[in-house]
């Protein structure tokens, strides 16, 4: 089980998180101004990278707030973690 | 190849033994070849098998970063079945389901498919309905199954419990009579052994690096950890780090990749006839001709390639098989392990080409690959020599995501699977 730095609360167990998928991708301003493909890519595609991953996760059972994390994905250790719309660091 | 067969058995039985020969070779990489497979799981062997075999290339190269069949192959619960909701799905597994039946003969190489039945239980009104619409779609689609009430499921499998009052009680159940299972590793090495046998070189420890393209932007070849290889057409069947080798190709894929857990426990003596899944609870459990219950886990939450999960997962799936079997309570676990999995978002895989000339992918099967090897590795052939898919895989393609023609599984099961 991983132990998750949550910026607001410390470190707590994974079980009070829920995982909430790649970090930093923006919705599109305006989605009907793109082709299909562009939407799909946006929608689907994803880093999927064996290594540092920037990422989400929601603190459902603590304090509930969404905040990103860095965590290597070969290792699954945390590197670090960062409240939304703080820079990334 | 050596032959293998009761009189050879026989015949070195009396000489001690010591006739038997290696079952492939370990060649040197040469430096061009007409395809190259790149993994050397079930899939990618089984997929260099038929081009040789049926479609007519006799230079081909299957590299694999680690051991044979030490990724996902080694790794599953083997569960073989096709009951799946959707008739480009049936059509796919059940394509590899009728190939499971003749396998053995086919590789001169027992792999032990059994079919014994799969059952998947329901526990909710919405399990029921579900089901029976899974069983007449099934029909229709050609493929078996019908519906058991809860008293003909424990007939079926008497160490299901099917008291009412359990927290989540067995409703019914699905059966597909021609499910089963097989000997992974035999899969493997059967296909290993069968595809040396007609000239594919399987090259072990050579992880791919690099794919190379030519001034056209088709594909030239790939760096290997063991040098270069030339080559115009590339295979690629790399399960979870599917994702990392099209990124050499500079393709994104919609796949994530996450950890699938599965566990066996101490041997018994066969006490358990059938294959038994529940998606609605989290378990997925047979018996091994060892004796070992073979335990089926679900994903954990985020993607990884760790190839390890968190001990919170397996305990939710052995909550669940103590619940249906309390004849288990008492078995001791012997080992877990983890696989990675790499997962579509409509949970059906990718066989198809790609916008590279010369670059194929088979990849997205998630926590249900290892059903579909004698079928993929056909189809995935068929793609890779015409440069164009069969009928059957010509669903699968990469590009349903962006035209909206998904084939969703993950609906349909309401689980990964």
């Amino acid at each position: 089980m991983l132990l998750i730095p949550c910026p607001y609360c410390g470190a707590r167990p994974e079980l009070e998180f829920s995982y909430g998928g790649e970090a930093g991708i923006a919705r599109p301003e305006n989605p009907a101004a793109l082709d299909d493909a562009a939407w799909s890519r946006f929608l689907y595609e994803r880093t999927n990278p064996r290594g540092p991953h920037d990422e989400r996760w929601r603190h459902t059972h603590g304090c509930g707030r969404f905040f990103n994390a860095r965590r290597n994905t070969l290792t699954d250790l945390f590197v670090i973690s960062w409240k939304v719309g703080e820079a990334v660091p | 190849m050596q032959h293998f067969s009761a009189f050879a058995l026989a015949r070195n039985a009396l000489t001690g033994h010591r006739g038997w020969q290696k079952q492939w070779r370990s060649p040197e990489p040469q430096s061009e070849y007409d395809a190259v497979i790149v993994g050397g799981g079930g899939h990618g062997l089984a997929a260099a098998f038929h081009l040789a075999r049926d479609f007519g290339m006799n230079r081909i190269a299957v590299l694999e970063k680690g051991w044979l069949g030490g990724g996902n192959t080694g790794r599953n619960t083997t569960i073989i079945r096709s009951n799946y909701l959707f008739q480009e799905s049936s059509s796919l597994y059940d394509h590899a389901v009728k190939r499971w039946e003749t396998l053995s003969q086919t590789l001169n190489y027992n792999v032990m498919f059994s079919q014994r039945g799969v059952m998947m239980l329901a526990h909710t009104v919405h399990d029921v309905q579900v089901f029976q619409r899974h069983v007449y779609a099934n029909r229709l689609n050609g493929v078996d199954n019908e519906w058991l009430s809860a008293e003909a499921a424990k007939e079926f499998c008497p160490p299901l419990r099917i008291s009412p009052g359990m927290r989540y009680p067995v409703l019914g159940a699905a059966l597909q009579r021609r499910a089963g299972t097989a000997r992974h590793d035999a899969v493997a090495w059967g296909y290993a052994r069968a595809a040396d046998a007609m000239g594919v070189d399987i090259i072990q420890n050579c992880a791919v690096t690099g794919i190379l393209r030519d001034a056209g932007g088709a594909v030239a070849g790939v760096e290997t950890t063991r040098g270069r290889i030339a080559t115009k057409k590339i295979g690629v069947s790399a399960a979870g780090s599917t994702s990392l080798v099209m990124g050499m190709a500079g393709l994104r894929m919609p796949l994530e990749s996450y950890p699938l857990q599965a566990l066996v426990s101490e041997p018994v003596k066969p006490v358990f006839p059938c294959v038994v899944m529940s998606n609605t609870i989290h378990a997925y459990i047979s018996q091994s001709d060892k004796g070992e219950m073979v335990i089926g886990a679900g994903t954990d939450a985020y993607i990884s390639y760790s190839q390890r999960g968190a001990l919170h997962v397996t305990t939710h799936t052995l909550e669940a098989i103590c619940e249906l079997f309390p004849d288990f309570r008492r078995l001791r676990m012997l080992r877990n392990w983890g696989g990675i999995v790499d997962v579509t978002p409509d949970r059906s895989p990718i066989i198809a080409k790609t916008p590279i000339p010369g670059l194929y992918v088979n990849c997205g099967w998630g926590t249900g690959g290892f059903k579909a090897t004698p079928g993929s590795g056909h189809l995935f052939a068929y793609t890779i020599a015409k440069d164009e898919p069969h009928p059957i895989n010509a669903p699968f393609t990469i590009e349903r995501f962006r035209d909206g023609v998904m084939i969703d599984e993950a609906a349909a099961a309401a689980v990964a699977h």
